[in-house]
C-alpha cells in the first residue's frame, strides 16, 4: 500500500454506504433506544443543543434585568407569567432561579453531557478501532438517564414556587430549608432528583468509556499511539468516575437534611420566627463535598475541549501536535491535581487558614500543565500551513479564551487576592472564559470537524465563519468587561446594582454587556440553521474531508453499525504524521504501515520494520518446525 | 416600545446576515467556488487577516478603556492590609499581563503569518525536550514566587488579632446585618440561637454576666481609624458573607460556625469623602453569599471615625438591658444586681 493511494483508500468505503450496517432495526431501535454509540452520540448532541438554547435564553432574560434596570419586562409575561410583577419588573427570586438554572444547565447538561457525552461516545470506538462501546446497553441507559434528568430539571421551571434558586452550587442551609426561600421548596427537590439521575448517567457512561479504551483498542493501538482526543476522554471519564459519587453523596445527605430531620449540614438556625432543632452539622461540610466534584468538573468540561482542539489544530496546521508526550503528561497532571485544589473556592468560607495556604499552593501549581498546553499549541501553529476551517477557527478561539481565562485564575488561586475578588464579577468573567467559553468553543470545533462523519454531509463553511466571528468577538465583549466591574467589587448574583452608588457607576458597561450577550446569543441562530439545514441538504461529504490521520476517517462516508464493513484497520503509527519530510502527501493515516512509506521513515521506524520482519521470520520458522 | 425595537432590531440583523450569506453562497455555487477545497479559497486569507485585525483592535480598545477608566474600577483602599493585597494584585497583573500580551500576539500573529499556501509545506517538528523543560520550569518558578508572596500576605491577614483589637460581633440574617459590641468589659456575652426573639435578635444569653453591658449600634456600624478591629461573624439562618470592598474584607457568615476577620481601618469616612470629592460617600457592608430574594439589597452603613471620637461614641451607647429592661427577668436572681450595675440601669430601677 503506497502513500500515493492514501486518499483513494480513505474514500474507497464510500461505495458501501450503509452496506456495513449489519444491525437493521426498526425506527425505535435505530433512532430512539439505539445501542449504537454513534446514534447515542447524536442524541447527546441534539439534547445538548436544545439545552444550550434554553440555558442561553435564561441568561438573556436575566441580562435584560441587569443591563436595563427599571425597564419594563412586561413583554416577557407570556413566557414568565407572574414572575413578572405588576410593576413590569422581574421578580428578584426568579432572577436567582434563572441564574441557578442557567448555571446548572450549562455546566452539567450542555458542557458535560453535550460535549463529553457526544464526542466520547462518537469518537472513542471510531478512533481506537472498536465496533462499539464495551456495553451498548449501558451506553443507551446512560443517555436515557441523562434525558430523564434533563426533563425533571425542565419541569421545575413550571412549578408554582419556581425552580431551585440558591445558585448552581445549592449551598445549604439555603437549599436545605424549604422555608428559606420559594426556590428551596419543590424546585430544589427536583434539582436534587435530577442531579442523582444525571450522576448515575455519568457514572454509567464513564465506566463504559474507560472499559472501552482499555479493552477494545484495535491491533497496534497502544496507549502511546492514542489520539489526544481519546486521552482526554479517557482521563475525563476517570475524573468523573472518582468525583461524581462524592456529589451524589452530598446530594443524598442534603435530601436527608431536607426531608428526614438529619443535621449533616444544619446547626443553630433561627428562621421564620422559629429556632430549628438541628445542631452539630456544618454547611462547610457540604461545600467540601460539592467542590470535590465542582472543581474537577471544570476539567470534566475542559479536557474534552482541549483534546478536540489538539486534534483539530494538528490536522489544520498540517503539523504534528507539538510535544505529544508533554500534552499527555499535562493532562495527567491536570487530572491528578484537579482532585486536590477544591478548597480554593472556600478561602473565605471559614476554612482553616493553614488549609488555605496548602490549597493556594496546589491551585497555582495546576497552572503549570495548563501553561505547557498553551505553549505547545502555539508551537504547533508555528511554521504550520494553516487551513482555516470553522473548526480550526473555534480551536484558535479556544486557545485565546483559555489563555485569557486561565491567567485570571492565578489571581483567584492566590488566597490573599481572592479575599477581594471572591464572589465578584471577576470570578464570573474568569470561569465563563476559561471553562464556559473554552469548552463551548471545543464543542463547536468538534461539531464542525466531525459533522461530515456524523451526518455524511458538509456544513456550510461560510456560515461557520460568520458564526465563529460573531461568537468570538461577542464572547470577549460579554466577558472581558466583567473583569473591570469585578475589580471594582461588583458582587455576583445581584438582582440589581442600583442599591449601591459605587456599583451604579458601571450602569453603561452593564448595558453594553447585556447588548453584547443578546447579539452573541442571536448569532447562534446561524449555527442552528447551518446544522439542521446541512444535516439534510448539505453537500455530500468525502470520507476524509480534512485529510486527517485518525481511524474514524477510514470508515465509509456515513459509517453504519459496527463501524467498518470488513476487518478493523490495524494501527502502525501515531496519529500526527503530518507534513513528514519525504512523504508524498502531507498526511499519513495511522493504518498505513511504515513499510509502505520508506521514503519518509525515520531511523527508528525503519528499525521497527526490521524488528517486525525478524519477528515474523522467527514465527514462520517455529511454525514450520512444529509442522 | 424600546424592548420591542430591540427585539425587532436583533431579528432584522440576524435575517440580514442570513440573507447575505445565502446570496454569497448562491453566487459561489454559480461561480463553482464551492467545489474547491477550503484551503484554496480567499476565505483563508480573510480569516487570517481578521485574526490580525482582532488582535490590533481589541488590544487598542482594551488599552484605551483600561487607562481612561482606571480611577473608576480601581477602588480606594481604606485598610492597612488592603495596601498589601492590592500590591499583590497589581504585581500579579503585571506578570500575567505580560504573558497574556505575548501569548495572544503569538497566537494571532502565527495564525496570520502561517496561513495556508500551496507552495509551502509545514515544518515537521514533533517535539523539543529542552524547549518544553524551559517553559515548564519558568512558569513554575514565577508561580512559586507568587505563591510565596501570597502565602506571606495571607498568613499575616489571617493570624490572630492583636489583644487590644476592638471587638464587634457581626450577625447576618435574611436580609440585614446587626452588630453587637462587648460594652465596657470588652467581652461579648454568650449567645444561643434558641434565645432569639424579635427584640433579642442575637439570642443574647443573660445568664452570662458578660452580656449585661453588651450593646447594639443600631442603624450603622461604627469603628475607629488606626486601631485593629476584630469582626466576630455569624449568621442565624442561611449563609451570608461580609464584604466591605474598600477594606478588602470578605468573610462568610455561617450558621453554627462563627468566623472572624481582623483589620485596621486607615481612613475615616470624612477623609474618604474628601479624597473622593464625594460628600455623600459612605462605607457599606454588602452580602456576597446568595441568601434569597433580598440578597442584593442587604446592606448596612459603616462609619469610620477618629479613635477619640470613637471612644466618646462608645461611652454614650446604652446597653441592651438598659434599653430593654424587660429582659432583666431573664437574668438569674443572684446576678440581677450585677446586671443592673453593669447595664447602668440604677436610676431606672430606682424609678421603678
Amino acid at each position: 500500500m503506497a502513500t500515493a493511494n492514501i486518499s483513494n483508500e480513505n474514500i474507497a468505503h464510500d461505495v458501501h454506504g450503509h452496506d456495513d450496517d449489519h444491525h437493521h432495526g426498526n425506527f425505535i431501535t435505530t433512532y430512539i433506544f439505539s445501542t449504537d454509540h454513534k446514534m447515542i452520540a447524536k442524541q447527546y448532541l441534539l439534547t445538548g443543543i436544545l439545552w444550550a438554547f434554553v440555558g442561553g435564553l435564561l441568561s438573556i432574560i436575566f441580562r435584560l434585568q441587569l443591563g436595563f434596570p427599571g425597564m419594563s419586562l412586561e413583554f416577557l409575561r407570556p413566557l414568565l407569567g407572574d414572575w413578572i410583577s405588576s410593576s413590569g419588573s422581574l421578580d428578584p427570586e426568579f432572577y436567582l432561579a434563572l441564574v441557578t438554572m442557567h448555571g446548572t444547565i450549562m455546566v452539567f447538561f450542555v458542557l458535560t453531557a453535550g460535549l463529553s457525552g457526544t464526542f466520547s461516545n462518537y469518537l472513542i470506538p471510531l478512533q481506537i478501532g472498536a465496533r462499539d462501546m464495551a456495553s451498548g446497553f449501558m451506553n443507551m441507559l446512560s443517555y436515557w438517564l441523562f434525558f430523564l434528568a434533563s426533563i425533571i430539571m425542565f419541569i421545575s421551571l413550571f412549578l408554582e414556587t419556581g425552580p431551585a434558586a440558591g445558585g448552581w452550587v445549592v449551598y445549604p442551609p439555603l437549599s436545605a430549608l424549604p422555608q428559606a426561600i420559594q426556590g428551596s421548596q419543590a424546585g430544589m427537590t427536583l434539582w436534587l432528583v435530577a442531579m442523582v439521575f444525571f450522576i448515575a448517567s455519568q457514572l454509567l457512561g464513564g465506566i463504559n468509556y474507560i472499559t472501552t479504551v482499555i479493552n477494545l483498542r484495535t491491533s497496534g493501538m497502544s496507549f502511546s499511539k492514542l489520539p489526544l482526543t481519546i486521552w482526554a476522554f479517557f482521563l475525563t471519564a476517570v475524573i468523573g468516575l472518582l468525583s461524581f459519587p462524592v456529589l451524589m453523596a452530598a446530594s443524598l445527605l442534603l435530601v436527608f437534611d431536607r426531608s428526614f430531620g438529619t443535621s449533616f449540614y444544619l446547626s443553630e438556625i433561627y428562621i421564620g420566627g422559629e429556632a430549628l432543632p438541628n445542631v452539630g452539622g456544618s454547611p462547610i461540610l457540604y461545600q467540601h463535598l460539592f467542590w470535590f466534584l465542582g472543581h474537577p468538573e471544570v476539567y470534566i468540561v475542559l479536557l474534552p475541549a482541549l483534546g478536540i482542539t489538539s486534534e483539530v489544530v494538528a490536522t489544520n496546521s498540517r503539523k504534528p501536535i507539538f510535544g505529544y508526550r508533554a500534552m499527555v503528561g499535562s493532562m495527567l497532571g491536570i487530572t491528578i491535581l484537579s482532585f486536590v485544589v477544591w478548597a480554593h473556592h472556600m478561602f473565605v468560607s471559614g476554612l482553616n487558614p493553614f488549609l488555605g495556604s496548602i490549597f493556594m499552593f496546589l491551585t497555582l501549581i495546576i497552572a503549570v500543565p495548563s501553561a505547557v498546553k498553551v505553549f505547545n499549541y502555539l508551537t504547533t501553529l508555528w511554521k504550520g500551513n494553516i487551513v482555516f476551517t470553522p473548526a480550526m477557527l473555534f480551536s484558535i478561539g479556544l486557545v485565546s479564551v483559555f489563555i485569557s481565562g486561565g491567567l485570571t485564575g492565578i489571581f483567584l488561586g492566590n488566597s490573599a487576592i481572592d479575599i477581594q475578588l471572591h464572589d465578584t464579577y471577576f470570578v464570573v468573567a474568569h470561569f465563563h472564559l476559561v471553562m464556559g467559553s473554552a469548552s463551548f468553543f471545543g464543542l463547536m470545533a468538534g461539531v464542525y470537524h466531525w459533522f461530515p462523519k456524523m451526518y455524511g454531509r458538509m456544513m456550510d463553511r461560510h456560515l461557520g465563519y460568520v458564526h465563529f466571528w460573531l461568537t468570538f468577538v461577542g464572547i470577549y465583549l460579554v466577558f472581558f468587561p466583567m473583569h473591570y466591574i469585578g475589580i471594582a467589587g461588583f458582587p455576583r448574583r445581584y438582582y440589581s446594582f442600583t442599591t449601591f452608588d459605587i456599583l451604579d457607576t458601571f450602569a453603561d458597561l452593564n448595558m453594553f454587556i447585556s447588548v453584547a450577550a443578546i447579539l452573541t446569543f442571536s448569532a447562534q441562530a446561524i449555527f442552528a440553521y447551518n446544522f439542521f439545514y446541512s444535516m439534510y441538504r448539505g453537500r455530500l461529504a468525502p470520507a476524509n474531508p480534512w485529510k486527517s490521520n485518525t481511524l474514524e476517517w477510514t470508515t465509509s462516508r456515513y459509517p453504519g453499525h459496527g463501524n467498518w464493513p470488513g476487518e478493523i484497520p490495524k494501527v502502525y503509527r501515531w496519529p500526527y504524521d503530518y507534513s513528514k519530510p519525504g512523504a508524498k502527501e502531507d498526511y499519513i493515516p495511522q493504518h498505513i504501515p511504515f513499510s509502505a512509506t520508506p521514503e519518509s521513515n525515520l531511523p527508528h521506524e525503519n528499525e521497527m520494520i526490521a524488528e517486525e520482519k525478524a519477528a515474523a521470520k522467527v514465527d514462520t520458522t517455529s511454525n514450520e518446525a512444529k509442522a | 416600545m424600546f424592548e420591542l425595537l430591540i427585539g425587532i432590531g436583533v431579528v432584522l440583523v440576524v435575517a440580514i446576515i442570513l440573507t447575505i450569506l445565502r446570496i454569497l453562497r448562491l453566487v459561489n455555487v454559480a461561480r463553482g467556488v464551492e467545489k474547491k477545497s477550503p484551503d484554496s479559497s480567499s476565505a483563508n486569507k480573510v480569516n487570517a487577516l481578521l485574526f490580525l485585525l482582532f488582535l490590533l483592535i481589541s488590544g487598542a480598545a482594551t488599552t484605551w478603556y483600561s487607562v481612561s477608566r482606571f480611577d473608576e474600577y480601581q477602588l480606594p483602599i481604606a485598610s492597612e492590609h488592603g495596601i498589601i493585597t492590592d500590591r499583590l494584585f497589581w504585581i500579579t497583573m503585571i506578570v500575567t499581563g505580560v504573558v497574556f500580551i505575548i501569548t495572544q500576539i503569538l497566537l494571532f500573529y502565527f495564525s496570520y503569518k502561517y496561513q495556508f499556501k500551496t507552495s509551502r509545506k509545514a515544518l515537521y517538528y514533533p517535539d523539543n525536550s529542552k524547549l518544553e523543560v524551559v517553559w515548564t520550569v519558568i512558569p513554575a518558578i514565577v508561580l512559586s514566587i507568587l505563591v510565596f508572596s501570597g502565602w506571606k500576605a495571607w498568613s499575616d491577614i489571617t493570624n490572630a488579632a492583636p489583644d487590644d483589637a476592638e471587638v464587634v460581633e457581626v450577625m447576618g440574617y435574611q436580609f440585614g446585618w446587626e452588630f453587637r459590641y462587648p460594652g465596657k468589659d470588652n467581652e461579648l456575652g454568650n449567645h444561643d440561637f434558641r434565645l432569639i426573639d424579635p427584640v433579642n435578635m442575637w439570642g443574647m444569653d443573660f445568664t452570662d454576666r458578660s452580656s449585661f453591658d453588651d450593646f447594639s449600634s443600631g442603624t450603622k456600624l461604627v469603628i475607629p481609624k488606626g486601631k485593629p478591629v476584630l469582626f466576630k461573624i455569624r449568621a442565624r439562618d442561611v449563609l451570608h458573607s461580609v464584604f466591605i470592598p474598600e477594606f478588602r474584607l470578605k468573610q462568610d457568615a455561617v450558621p453554627g460556625m462563627p468566623t472572624r476577620f481582623w483589620f485596621t481601618p486607615n481612613k475615616t469616612t470624612a477623609e474618604m469623602r474628601e479624597e473622593l470629592g464625594n460628600p455623600d460617600f459612605n462605607y457599606y457592608i454588602y452580602c456576597t453569599e446568595v441568601c434569597g430574594r433580598g440578597h442584593f439589597s442587604m446592606r448596612k452603613m459603616v462609619e469610620v471615625v477618629e479613635a477619640d471620637e470613637y471612644e466618646q461614641w462608645y461611652a454614650e451607647q446604652q446597653p441592651f438591658l438598659q434599653k430593654n429592661p424587660d429582659y432583666l427577668a431573664k437574668v438569674p436572681s443572684n446576678m440581677k444586681e450585677l446586671a443592673v450595675v453593669s447595664a447602668g440601669m440604677d436610676s431606672e430601677v430606682e424609678e421603678n
